[in-house]
């Protein structure tokens, strides 16, 4: 059975990036497909990465991820308006973030605006 | 934060007491892209010898390997730096996928501890680059999260890029795919193992380091 986990962006705000990691990685590694409203920084991507690696071990393979940001007004002066807002307040709410264990998700493939996410379970049945 | 705060007050003194350094050029980017093919590339052409072992399994590099002084000369112009060849970034490593290209049990296994470890240090080395060529296959998907990850990540560092499409030999290859997906980068479609418009890339890491 999959489980998907729904994470708000209120649960996490107020998190440093090491506990938004931890809590994160702790829903995957429990076999968990996390949803989360809004995205990491890149930073904290990157620090999730680390993060994984550290951690692999048994039956815990490491992380599938997949953020979506929606970028589609191309007024340049909004853009950079825009960009410093999000910058400064809203940045880590827009969009969303899949992440799931590699022992149950395959691969997530993003269209780029589409999201598709292939279970190992869906390709046994397929075959 | 920090790590940023260190690097430029690292910079400002490096500014401050050297005249000149050899840059740190950092190639990156998922496994199988031909990071050491390419770094073999540019000491073939500059040294004369190679720099790694390459294969087709995954994660054949799995330590840093750095080779020093290498300078290019193009146009009048010249370039030095130290050639950092770091370990594929990956987000799952599993050592099951190495059984399929044939490796035993062992192994596989002493193969996926060692490529968790290389991950981990090229994450680590970020920090010390100071230009990173992304090398992509060209006939693979661009838009999957590691290379995201990692874009996005040297921009926030204000690090200057260039991304390499390897393998345009072969049929499947898609630069054009790989220019919708970063259009704010200097992309340049090559092939490391037969030499393809390698002078197209040095006239590139010129223009990018300069």
């Amino acid at each position: 059975m999959l489980s998907l986990q729904f994470i708000p962006y209120s649960q996490i705000a107020s998190m440093s990036s090491q506990k938004r990691i931890a809590k994160i990685l702790k829903l995957v590694k429990d076999e968990n497909i996390v949803l989360l409203e809004g995205t990491l920084n890149k930073d904290e991507e990157t620090e999730l990465i680390k993060k994984t690696m550290e951690e692999i071990k048994g039956k815990f393979r490491g992380i599938e991820i997949c953020t979506i940001e929606s970028e589609n007004d191309k007024n340049a002066f909004f853009d950079k308006f825009k960009k410093m807002l999000y910058t400064y307040i809203l940045r880590e709410k827009k969009g969303f973030t899949v992440i799931g264990p590699a022992s149950i998700v395959k691969e997530i493939k993003r269209d780029p605006n589409k999201i598709q996410l292939l279970t190992k379970d869906v390709k046994r049945r397929n075959k | 934060m920090i790590n940023m705060f260190k690097k430029f007050l690292n910079k400002f003194f490096n500014g401050l007491f050297k005249k000149k350094k050899n840059i740190k050029l950092g190639l990156y980017g998922p496994p199988n892209g031909g990071k050491t093919t390419l770094a073999n590339r540019i000491c073939q052409d500059w040294l004369g010898e190679d720099m790694g072992s390459v294969s087709n399994v995954a994660h054949e590099t799995r330590e840093i390997q750095v080779k020093e002084q290498i300078s290019i000369k193009s146009k009048g112009k010249e370039l030095s730096f130290n050639l950092v060849d770091t370990p594929g970034i990956a987000t799952r490593i599993d050592y099951e996928d190495f059984l399929k290209s044939g490796l035993k049990v062992t192994e596989a296994k002493k193969r996926a501890k060692e490529a968790t470890k290389g991950v981990i240090d090229s994450i680590k080395w970020l920090d010390d680059m100071d230009v990173v060529i992304i090398v992509l296959d060209s006939t693979k998907d661009p838009y999957s999260q590691v290379n995201i990850t990692i874009v996005g990540n040297l921009e926030a560092r204000k690090i200057p890029v260039l991304i390499v499409g390897n393998k345009i030999d072969l049929k499947k290859a898609n630069i054009k795919k790989l220019q919708e997906a970063f259009p704010q980068y200097d992309i340049v479609g090559i092939s490391a193992k037969f030499g393809n418009h390698m002078d197209e890339f040095y006239d590139l890491l010129f223009k990018i380091t300069k």
